[in-house]
């Protein structure tokens, strides 16, 4: 056993036993940040607190949701929204942080692939991100279907039929995950389990295991500049603050997320109070119905691009049919950014501004999402089915242009 | 400098993005449609005749109490709500509002005809009868009679409650106005009115929602533009009645909007001064280490 001394402050006597000031610096005051970032580098901390604000939100609504479906919708749009006391602002900010995570979500990941911070000692970085925006995406679904409105049933009947198109067990996996032949009862409460759970639990896991996975690689810098972190954590420990290109994480980062998160937080709270709409939509303000099917049946603005893929493919090429040609490249949407790290054969670590090529496939790709997303929402007849087909093809060929794309980038540089 | 760029990108394309899924989406996934006409000008109407109150008075008393009671003016209901809607398919309304609920060349217009001016001509085909006959065997002048006395009997002032319940609730019930006691569902048993209308009118708790005040003005001026073909005939409200029951629906469906607007204000001005501190202190900061 350790040899203890009596404490003479209740801060020493932590300190002695749990080792508080050591857990300190390594965690706050000497963990160090590049010096050369901007903005974009606070989403980290935005989205820590947005998720917090979603735990805190979700556990005062749970006090009051029913998880039936004869009670289900009352419960929220009545009980919550109406009878308990600030029920309605809980509602508000957990819609709107659902929706709102996403978007900074996509912020967050659209940086790393612009400065190309997911290679080269990073690529779990990246892996355990892609591992919690999947994770999240089964969050936002389940949640989704909570209400029980009329959305909420028929997007459930959309996604979880999709699973039917698994080859050999399809049919007995959708009964599996809906556990009745239809969306019903069962369903809502293991879609219920799930959200308020199994999935929580394994975010705040894979969170874990992301903040951890930047400590050895440490956080990329706005140039991709190869940092000596020793030394210049040793210049700014002696005092050199102005020449060291490095910065502790506590308090001179977190000083900037601070600021950052202040606008951030007067935008959440402005459509939390004035412009909620986007996150709640309309027609998930009428009751499940399973016997009126909504005019126009469209996923939160957050899946609209990989929705677009999946139907973007609507008629037979080569004898295979639309619905398993639109599955299979859904699949590939799902799974490719997992793969990123791999297939950019640069081995250079540059923002895309120093990779001309690169640089117009990001741009691309961007316009592409862009194209997907909205006209994933609007009704595919006509022109419009014509417009998500090209956008989903243009999709999968970017992917399969970027090794390509990288590589003559790095040939150009000389350093392949 | 460059931190700006970066965010006016970030703006942009966040921008273009809500617009494509929002009002862009919105507009392709909702046609446009004419604004309401609070003055009903398609309704053969009154025709500038302004009738006499106390002839009209006789007509009423010989011709629509035998169904329609008026409390107000000592004509009682003859069956209770359950019975009538045996009888009729639906409750009648009491007629001591309609002065004031109604349009005046509507209600003129309803009375000589009312599949015509209620635009159910597609639901009363021949096979099946609307339960109020046409009264256009009555001169124009003895119609603008009846409105004149049913202008003179109508209540100056309606609380929203009494204008949603006269004018809305023989159909459709509002149950988050009363969750407890149930006093607020359809007067028609369900079964009836889903008999009378083909299908169960909803309820209206949430529509203020799901719906919108936009389009809640111009869905109840004239069912038909937006859903072609509904069994909901058009009721002919005035503009300040039917601006009463949207208020209604939204004292109920949306309970808490007062609430909501005046504490967003506060969060608000909270959030700008914690703003401020946080760059203030950022700065504060920073000038140690550029």
């Amino acid at each position: 056993m350790a040899h203890f001394t009596k404490a003479n402050s209740v801060g020493e006597w932590f300190d002695q036993r749990l080792a508080t000031t050591k857990f300190m610096k390594v965690m706050m005051t000497e963990y160090w940040i590049p010096k050369d970032v901007n903005f974009l580098w606070a989403m980290g901390v935005v989205l820590a607190v947005t998720f917090k604000i979603l735990i805190i939100s979700g556990i005062f609504l749970m006090m009051y949701y029913k998880p039936d479906v004869n009670l289900a919708f009352d419960s929220v749009n009545y009980t919550i929204m109406q009878e308990v006391a600030y029920g309605w602002l809980f509602r508000h900010m957990h819609a709107v942080a659902a929706s709102v995570v996403f978007l900074i979500i996509y912020i967050h990941m659209l940086t790393g692939i612009y400065y190309g911070s997911y290679k080269k000692g990073r690529e779990m970085i990246w892996i355990s991100g892609m591992l919690l925006f999947v994770t999240f995406s089964a969050a936002g679904f389940s949640g989704y279907m909570l209400p029980w409105g009329q959305m909420s049933y028929w997007a459930a009947m959309v996604i979880t039929n999709l699973f039917g198109g698994v080859p050999l067990i399809g049919d007995a996996l959708v009964v599996w995950i809906r556990g009745d032949f239809n969306v019903a009862d069962a369903t809502l409460t293991r879609f219920f389990m799930l959200h308020v759970f199994l999935l929580p639990i394994v975010i705040i896991g894979i969170i874990a295991l992301h903040f951890y996975s930047l400590r050895v690689p440490h956080v990329n810098n706005q140039e991709g500049a190869d940092i000596d972190f020793d030394a210049e954590a040793e210049k700014y420990l002696a005092g050199n603050k102005k020449d060291s290109k490095v910065i502790p994480f506590w308090p001179v980062f977190l000083s900037k997320d601070f600021a950052v998160l202040g606008v951030f937080l007067i935008f959440y709270f402005y459509l939390v109070f004035f412009h909620y709409g986007f996150a709640m939509d309309p027609i998930n303000f009428d009751p499940a119905d399973n016997m009126v099917t909504p005019p126009h049946i469209y996923p939160e603005w957050y899946f609209l691009w990989s929705y677009e893929v999946l139907r973007g493919f609507f008629f037979d090429i080569a004898g295979i049919k639309a619905f398993d040609l639109g599955l299979a490249a859904f699949g590939v949407a799902n799974v490719i950014f997992f793969l990123l790290p791999f297939i950019d054969r640069d081995p250079e670590v540059l923002p895309a501004h120093r990779r001309p090529r690169f640089n117009i496939w990001f741009w691309i790709l961007i316009v592409d999402l862009l194209v997907l997303t909205v006209y994933g929402k609007l009704p595919p007849t006509g022109v419009n089915a014509w417009v998500g087909f090209f956008a989903s093809v243009t999709f999968l060929v970017l992917f399969i242009a970027l090794p390509f794309v990288t590589k003559a980038d790095a040939k150009a540089r000389g350093a392949l | 400098m460059r931190e700006l760029k970066v965010f006016a990108v970030v703006v942009i394309v966040t921008l273009i993005t809500y617009w494509g899924v929002e009002p862009f989406a919105h507009s392709q996934m909702h046609p446009h449609v004419d604004a309401p006409d609070y003055s009903y000008s398609d309704v053969d109407g009154l025709k500038g005749i302004v009738g006499n109150a106390e002839a009209g008075a006789e007509l009423v008393a010989a011709n629509c109490t035998a169904c329609h009671s008026i409390e107000s003016q000592g004509f009682p209901k003859i069956m209770d709500n359950a019975t009538a809607a045996a009888s009729y398919g639906v409750v009648p309304p009491d007629l001591g509002s309609a002065g004031k609920l109604y349009d005046a060349n509507y209600l003129a217009a309803f009375i000589k005809d009312p599949v015509t001016a209620s635009k159910l001509a597609h639901v009363y085909t021949g096979e099946k009868a609307h339960p109020m006959p046409a009264y256009n065997w009555m001169s124009d002048e003895e119609i603008a009679n009846i409105v004149a006395y049913l202008q003179s009997i109508a209540p100056a002032e309606m609380s929203n409650k009494e204008v949603f319940t006269n004018a809305c609730s023989r159909c459709h019930g509002i149950k988050y106005a009363d969750m407890m006691g149930g006093s607020m569902a359809a007067q028609t048993p369900k079964a009836d009115i889903k008999a009378y209308m083909g299908k169960l009118p909803p309820d209206l708790s949430q529509y203020i929602k799901s719906r919108g005040e936009n389009y809640l003005h111009e869905f109840i001026n004239d069912p038909q533009k937006h859903l072609h073909g509904t069994a909901m005939p058009r009721v002919g409200l005035t503009k300040a009645s039917e601006d009463q029951v949207v208020a209604y629906m939204t004292e109920v469906g949306d309970s808490k909007k007062a609430e909501r607007n005046s504490t967003g204000l506060n969060v608000l001005a909270y959030l700008v001064i914690f703003a401020i501190f946080a760059w203030l202190w950022k700065a504060k900061i920073w000038r140690e280490v550029h």
